[in-house]
């Protein structure tokens, strides 16, 4: 998904700071919803075969021991996995989200409760009605539950610092023959621009031939509206070379240093 | 701004991998005690990361990157101006329950008494809507009654389950008083939910059980059967009714921080002021549920000859006494 589409919640600190958080859309929580409420069969399901052991010795206790434990179960359930691993089910923890307190602090077990609680209410009239509208028109994406327990739903962020290095590769950069033309394609590079170039290297094996060839032949074309090198610096390199080479400029300006400029076509007389 | 990312980012990868472990360290153990060099140092690893984010929002950076180090000063804000009780008391109050349930749950219903207040004057209106109903128009019966062991003639009910000579809760007390607590709890809790509406479902929750509570009244009442009414209901009555009440208290709470008359504080901070009195309510109401459920069970079920019904009725009397002195006195002196 293009980061741009994404809804965030952003967070300014007291030290200026801006930060923002990726939000978890209806259809992905709806998704963990479905893993919970399998989850929750499954163990009701087996505690329910337990207890009915029971049965031989009081079939009364037996019958009210499972009634009880479904009840506490169906309850509980997001109550107690959320409190043990900070915002996170099953569902939650295999799709990558995780519940978040709407100001950025830490996660709360009275907002927890009430979150749960309200699930009542958001399910309603079936299949999560109320709660997947109020999600989808909420510009936090909240269904009902987080709005009373002022409470988000986030997807995981990465944890690990991103090597950009692996994306560029080691290929010879013809561009970095021109120096005013690169400091030129520095300055006029917008932020989003980079940004979708970086996330259509990222995912380039993924794309298929066709649509990989469109995809970087347009982000091509942009780049060269910036800043147009000369013909011999692009010649029988790819779109996607190019944008390689384009964003190498951009992000490691230091390169500069270890090549040899040659005289610049555009600076002879 | 021209920023080499790659040799930023090894400079301040050191920096960051640190931070990183403080925070996996505060995970795994919140309640660790700092010393004061620790917490300066995560403080100063936390400003350092901030201004890092800082430089990389106002340049064409590796978007990668600025969600890493967006996600780990997330992370790190919200340890460093967490100003409300950590976990740690938390954990406390669950393990000191009696303290919570003796004292923090009456102050926290005599704090929002007016929203119980309403709750009861509603309650009254649908009991007096409901008995009105049942007094000027007796057909309305199968309407507000929809349940098949009030459908007969109470007289009729009140005979047979006199001459009965058999215990018949015999065998399924348990699943009865189970099938209760989860019932009357989840209603109780959908009461309490339904304030998210702007208090308008706690409003029709909170007058329907009126209306039906008003409608067997008044049904057994005319049918010359008061005795046996009271000493039916009022045994669990005297807690599941309050309890009920209780939790359209919290539901009216939840309504008012969602509305916010007259408060100009933002519903975010209105909310997150009231959570947890709202979970105290609820919690209490939950509580006394469970109560209610194993009296109606094991106690409400048997009538004369078996248990008088001046002792069911003193039983009741004293047990809604005992409670409205406890919410209304309990922990008055902390």
């Amino acid at each position: 998904m293009n980061r741009t589409a994404q809804r965030r919640l952003a967070i300014r600190t007291p030290e200026g700071v801006e930060f923002s958080l990726v939000l978890a859309g209806p259809m992905t929580r709806f998704l963990a919803w479905v893993i919970d409420v399998c989850a929750i069969g499954v163990a009701s399901s087996m505690i329910v075969k337990l207890l009915y052991l029971l049965a031989f010795i009081n079939p009364d206790l037996a019958i009210a021991a499972s009634t009880l434990s479904y009840f506490v179960l169906s309850i509980g359930y997001g109550i107690g996995l959320e409190w043990l691993w900070r915002g996170q089910t099953i569902g939650k923890r295999v799709l990558g989200l995780r519940v978040m307190d709407a100001r950025g602090l830490k996660l709360h077990v009275s907002q927890i409760v009430i979150r749960n609680v309200l699930r009542a209410v958001d399910t309603l009239p079936v299949f999560y009605m109320v709660g997947g509208i109020a999600c989808a028109v909420n510009r936090y994406s909240q269904r009902l539950g987080d709005i009373a327990a002022n409470t988000v739903v986030v997807r995981r962020q990465p944890l690990a610092i991103p090597d950009i290095s692996a994306i560029l590769g080691e290929r010879y950069n013809s561009l970095l023959n021109y120096p005013n033309l690169a400091t030129r394609l520095r300055h006029r590079a917008k932020p989003e621009l980079v940004e979708i170039a970086l996330e259509a290297l990222g995912r380039r094996g993924t794309l298929d031939p066709a649509a990989r060839l469109r995809v970087f032949d347009e982000l091509a074309a942009r780049f060269r509206a910036l800043v147009e090198f000369p013909e011999e610096a692009t010649l029988q390199i790819t779109s996607e070379q190019y944008i390689r080479n384009c964003i190498e400029i951009i992000l490691k300006p230091a390169v500069r240093s270890v090549v040899v400029h040659p005289a610049a076509p555009q600076e002879v007389s | 701004m021209i920023l080499d990312v790659a040799r930023f980012t090894k400079a301040e990868r050191p920096y960051w991998q640190e931070l990183d472990t403080l925070l996996r360290r505060l995970d795994d153990d919140p309640g660790a005690a700092n010393s004061l060099a620790d917490a300066e140092r995560f403080h100063y690893l936390y400003q350092r990361s901030s201004a890092d984010l800082s430089r990389l929002s106002t340049f064409s950076a590796d978007p990668d990157l600025r969600e890493y180090l967006q996600s780990l000063v997330a992370r790190a804000y919200a340890e460093i101006h967490e100003t409300r009780e950590r976990r740690g008391p938390e954990l406390h109050q669950v393990r000191s329950f009696r303290k919570w349930f003796l004292s923090t749950f009456p102050r926290t219903f005599r704090k929002h008494i007016r929203a119980f207040q309403l709750s009861l004057a509603i309650t009254v209106a649908g009991a007096a809507f409901g008995a009105a109903a049942l007094h000027f128009d007796p057909q309305s019966k199968p309407v507000m009654l929809p349940f098949s062991h009030l459908m007969g003639n109470p007289a009729d009910r009140v005979a047979r389950e006199e001459k009965a000579k058999d215990d018949h809760m015999s065998g399924h007390r348990g699943t009865f008083a189970s099938q209760l607590m989860t019932n009357n709890i989840r209603v109780s809790l959908f009461a309490f939910g339904l304030g998210i509406t702007w208090g308008l479902g706690t409003v029709v929750v909170l007058f329907y059980n009126g209306v039906i509570l008003g409608a067997v009244g008044a049904d057994y009442i005319q049918a010359g059967q008061a005795k046996f009414l009271f000493g039916w209901l009022m045994p669990h009555g005297a807690i599941e009714i309050p309890a009920i009440l209780l939790a359209g208290q919290a539901g009216f709470m939840l309504a008012s921080a969602l509305i916010g008359w007259g408060d100009r504080t933002s519903r975010r901070e209105r909310m997150g002021a009231i959570s947890k009195d709202l979970l105290t309510i609820a919690g209490g109401a939950s509580l006394l549920l469970v109560w209610a459920g194993i009296v109606e069970s094991f106690f409400s079920q048997y009538h004369e000859p078996v248990l008088p019904y001046a002792v069911k009725i003193a039983f009741g009397s004293v047990e809604l006494f005992a409670l409205f002195f406890f919410l209304l006195r309990a922990g008055a002196n902390e």
